[in-house]
């Protein structure tokens, strides 16, 4: 276990920065997830840490050891630390057993520890009685479990997770994902989880860092991501989020203020340091949007287009006062709504995104589904 | 502090065997060459142009120029006819029994020029074995027809038409099959469509099979020191062969000058066919499965008839004349059921004392040639294409001239560079044995290096950096993980610097010594003192065994597919 720290790690490719001055600090026994779209840079960052590739500019600790500064780089294979790889890499001439001994064997650990401690590995990933097998008579899922533990074998202070779950089908997919969780509980490893699929990061992790363009956009834990995006590309990311635009005339400290959007009235949550303004933003969540009767405020609108999803109807609408404010929500079944169809749409909730470039409050990991966490207060960047 | 220390070890390790690599690989190639070019100019150590200008100034060097022009061209003209008429048959059509024609027609390239050249000997002339049989050899004291400049670029295009159809057959099997559908749904018909689309996409590969050809067919020794030198036609490197052998090493500089001049022309060769294909962008733009042959129908019968005949008369004819000639007791006596006799091969394998120890050298540096190359080009490979070392991979293009460049350039060089005793050492390579394994070493370094160059294009790096991860240093990856990884195409690299290495004549021509000869040397050297029908017998046991491994390779083991020239 070992706490990994980032500190303005900057790597450029030739005039692209693939890596543009990211901090990260991920807690003792934490499991954080690296959330972006393809090409963000996540897998960038996670051959940064391994030490695959040498930085341009910040440094990288693990533990105590500052192990990546641009003028010095520890090799992998004097970091510590494990990986579990998207193609899982087990050496396809060697045995199950053979592959997880192998890091015991090249550590100088001698049998009968190194067996036991093999089976031990085997065991706790449910694989006891394949040891003598070859990965290729493996299946996909069982494939994953022997390079985990293969990467938990030598006990490492870090385990990185590169988009681990990403060659194998759905089913599986739930079922592992429930075998890192309880992994994670067990072994209580620093865990950092590259994966460009945001529910499984919801799933898994503790804290989500999100990525985009070789720049770190927040840290939270889900439920702050989902509730309270740092700014507009996060929020429309993560959980589809609609951005439109508005105007703050009253705060409710704390963190609760009046909205004025297109002449509607509403309530919502924002920062602790929001003050009025008139050119504020706010994100509001398909889930927040109701279609509502002419008794009811609500904003008019007309629909764009209906998709059946099997049980409601997912309804894309333009709202008439402004043009090119797209938002999308649920409808029940039966709805009898075509494209061209005028609708009045009321906003229960909502929250108003911090002044652009400022990242917000990164709160303390809460100990949630039994997992492990730290108790320590996290960086904050404006204050509750 | 530990802090201060870590990595140290490991880039120390890193750093040193690459350093090592980068030596040997700059022994092998960069320094003969260099010392060629220098005696070129500045023989025994003295800038002086007058080996330059005698040797410019001869008549002589212009005539054999003027051969080696003529019989290169030739014979790649003819090479490449064949070649990629073969390849579009069978690449495209649906013929049957595809394999066995691939390693039939495969086969000359393997065989050694000298053995082709004896063979095709045995064939035409007075003393034909197979003619008397026949009853169709011309009158005693008739001249061979193969003792001449035709004769020459028939032998060479039947020899390297296998290199031509090899490189068309690569750039075909990349073809997509889309790209002719759209023609056949655009209504055009097969011969259209072979025309304007599948010809004008395969140029890349069809200039790189014609310069090779041509590159090859100059640099060739084997053929027109058989056909050519009885008849006094002199090429550039049989010129070279005959100075040096007749004058000894005070004509040195005076081959130093010729083998430049050879290894200009065929550098010249290699230069034209990138500017050729650097005009254009030839590159194919959609990925998809392999083509469906068009289908022959009726004409198919026919295609296979007119293939199959051209394997006998490029193969089974000349090495059923070679066979009958290893039959008879002496030249020019005719072959019945009496008169057949195992003898030469006695004679060859038991009594004869340099048959006897060139079996052992050839086997011997062969084999270690293939050992040593495939284990230099494991972690040369892995700098190179893992690590893209920039110092390696400009040396790469270095590591490919004594390939490319003909052979007798590389042996003019290599005695050269051991003429003289080792500077400390004190030993004198020259005359030895291992002068003859350091040019098998430098020149074949390449044909070993690329399978397992393609090699670790197909291996996953993960798998590596997984090790690394592991804790493993790199000495430990490389002997753990990569080498099992890489080792099929090892093996093929291996097998092919086996085959070239044992069958090869150019070099070890004019590096062989006394109690140094090798089988091409023996079998030559018989030729030259009459006795064809002991070269004869000797010749096929060659044959034999570079059919046996060849033969070997098709039932053991996955296919390491496009390493292996003979596997379809």
């Amino acid at each position: 276990m070992a706490r990994l720290i980032v500190d303005r790690v900057t790597k450029a490719f030739g005039a692209f920065r693939a890596l543009d001055q990211v901090s990260l600090d991920v807690r003792d026994g934490e499991f954080m997830a690296i959330l972006g779209p393809s090409g963000c840079g996540k897998t960038t960052l996670l051959r940064q840490i391994a030490g695959f590739d040498k930085l341009d500019g910040g440094r990288i600790v693990i533990g105590e050891t500052v192990v990546s500064t641009p003028t010095r780089h520890v090799p992998p294979e004097r970091r510590r630390i494990g990986i579990v790889f998207q193609s899982y890499a087990l050496w396809p001439h060697m045995t199950v057993a053979e592959n997880v001994a192998y890091g015991l064997t090249v550590a100088g650990v001698r049998e009968p520890e190194r067996a036991r401690r093999v089976e031990a590995a085997l065991a706790l990933v449910e694989l006891e009685g394949y040891a003598a097998r070859r990965p290729s008579l493996l299946s996909g899922g069982q494939r994953q479990r022997v390079a985990l533990a293969r990467c938990l074998v030598t006990e490492p202070s870090l385990v990185l997770l590169d988009e681990p779950l990403a060659n194998l089908d759905v089913h599986l997919r739930a079922s592992m994902e429930d075998e890192f969780a309880r992994f994670h509980v067990r072994t209580a490893t620093t865990m950092v989880y590259i994966t460009h699929d945001q529910a499984e990061a919801m799933a898994l992790a503790d804290r989500i860092a999100v990525m985009d363009g070789g720049r770190l956009l927040q840290v939270a834990t889900p439920s702050q991501l989902y509730r309270e995006p740092a700014d507009a590309t996060v929020a429309a990311f993560i959980g589809e989020g609609i951005v439109v635009p508005a105007e703050v005339v009253g705060v409710e400290p704390p963190g609760r203020c009046r909205v004025d959007m297109f002449g509607l009235s509403v309530g919502m949550r924002c920062p602790l340091t929001q003050t009025p303004t008139r050119a504020a933003r706010v994100c509001l969540r398909a889930a927040d949007l109701a279609i509502v009767g002419t008794d009811v405020a609500g904003i008019g609108a007309h629909v764009v287009r209906a998709v059946y999803q099997g049980g409601h109807f997912r309804i894309e609408a333009q709202l008439d006062h402004v043009d090119g404010v797209l938002v999308h929500l649920t409808a029940a079944e039966p709805c009898r709504l075509a494209p061209g169809s005028a609708i009045r749409i009321g906003i229960a909730d909502g929250w108003v995104l911090p002044e652009s470039g400022e990242i917000v409050d990164t709160t303390a990991p809460e100990p949630t589904n039994g997992r492990r966490a730290d108790g320590g207060a996290g960086t904050t960047a404006a204050k509750r | 502090m530990m802090a201060d220390t870590a990595g140290w070890r490991e880039r120390a390790e890193e750093t040193a065997l690459l350093w090592a690599l980068v030596a040997i690989v700059a022994i092998l190639s960069l320094l003969p060459l260099a010392r060629l070019l220098f005696e070129g100019v500045a023989p025994d150590g003295r800038f002086s142009t007058a080996a330059l200008t005698d040797v410019l100034s001869s008549a002589t060097t212009w005539t054999a120029t003027q051969h080696s022009l003529v019989t290169a061209c030739g014979g790649t003209l003819l090479a490449v006819l064949i070649g990629a008429t073969v390849a579009v048959l069978v690449g495209l059509t649906d013929i049957r029994g595809r394999n066995a024609f691939v390693f039939c027609f495969v086969l000359p390239l393997m065989i050694a020029p000298q053995v082709v050249a004896l063979a095709w000997l045995q064939l035409f002339g007075p003393s034909s074995t197979l003619l008397k049989l026949l009853g169709l050899a011309p009158a005693m004291g008739s001249r061979n027809p193969l003792y001449s400049a035709q004769g020459i670029m028939l032998l060479l295009g039947v020899q390297y038409a296998p290199l031509v159809f090899l490189t068309l057959r690569a750039g075909l099997r990349t073809l997509p099959q889309e790209l002719l559908e759209a023609g056949l749904a655009a209504g055009a018909r097969p011969l259209t469509i072979l025309r304007t689309i599948v010809l004008p996409l395969m140029t890349p590969p069809l200039v790189a099979g014609i310069a090779l050809a041509f590159v090859s067919c100059l640099g060739n020794f084997g053929i027109p020191a058989f056909l050519g030198i009885p008849g006094n036609y002199l090429v550039l490197p049989t010129l070279i062969y005959q100075r040096l052998a007749g004058l000894g090493p005070s004509v040195l500089s005076e081959v130093a000058v010729l083998s430049c001049l050879i290894g200009f022309i065929a550098a010249l060769g290699l230069f034209l066919q990138d500017l050729m294909l650097r005009r254009r962008d030839f590159r194919i733009t959609t990925t998809s499965n392999a083509m469906r042959p068009f289908e022959l129908e009726r004409w198919r019968p026919a295609v296979e008839i007119g293939l199959w005949s051209l394997t006998v008369v490029v193969l089974v004819l000349p090495l059923v004349a070679l066979l009958l000639s290893s039959l008879v007791p002496a030249v020019g006596v005719p072959l019945t059921a009496h008169s057949a006799t195992w003898s030469n091969y006695d004679y060859v394998l038991f009594d004869h004392a340099a048959a006897k120890r060139a079996f052992v050298n050839s086997f011997a540096l062969s084999a270690t040639a293939a050992v040593v190359i495939v284990l230099l080009a494991v972690p040369l490979a892995y700098f190179l294409v893992w690590r893209r070392s920039r110092l390696l991979r400009l040396l790469n293009l270095v590591a490919e001239m004594p390939y490319a460049l003909p052979g007798v350039v590389l042996a003019i060089a290599a005695i050269l560079v051991f003429l003289k005793p080792l500077p400390v050492l004190g030993l004198t390579l020259y005359n030895t044995v291992w002068i003859i394994l350091f040019g098998y070493l430098a020149r074949f370094l390449v044909l070993g290096l690329r399978p397992v160059i393609g090699g670790y294009y197909q291996l996953d790096r993960t798998l590596e950096e997984a090790a690394q991860i592991a804790g493993a240093r790199l000495a430990r990856r490389l002997v753990t993980i990569i080498l099992p990884l890489v080792a099929p195409m090892a093996t093929a690299g291996a097998l092919l610097v086996f085959l070239t290495a044992f069958n090869e004549l150019t070099v070890s021509a004019l590096l062989w010594s006394s109690g140094a000869e090798t089988l091409g040397v023996v079998v030559f050297s018989f030729q030259q003192g009459g006795d064809s029908t002991y070269a004869a017998a000797l010749a096929m046991l060659t044959v034999g065994v570079t059919i046996a491994l060849m033969l070997s390779t098709l039932l053991t083991g996955k296919p390491a597919r496009g390493v292996l020239p003979w596997r379809g």
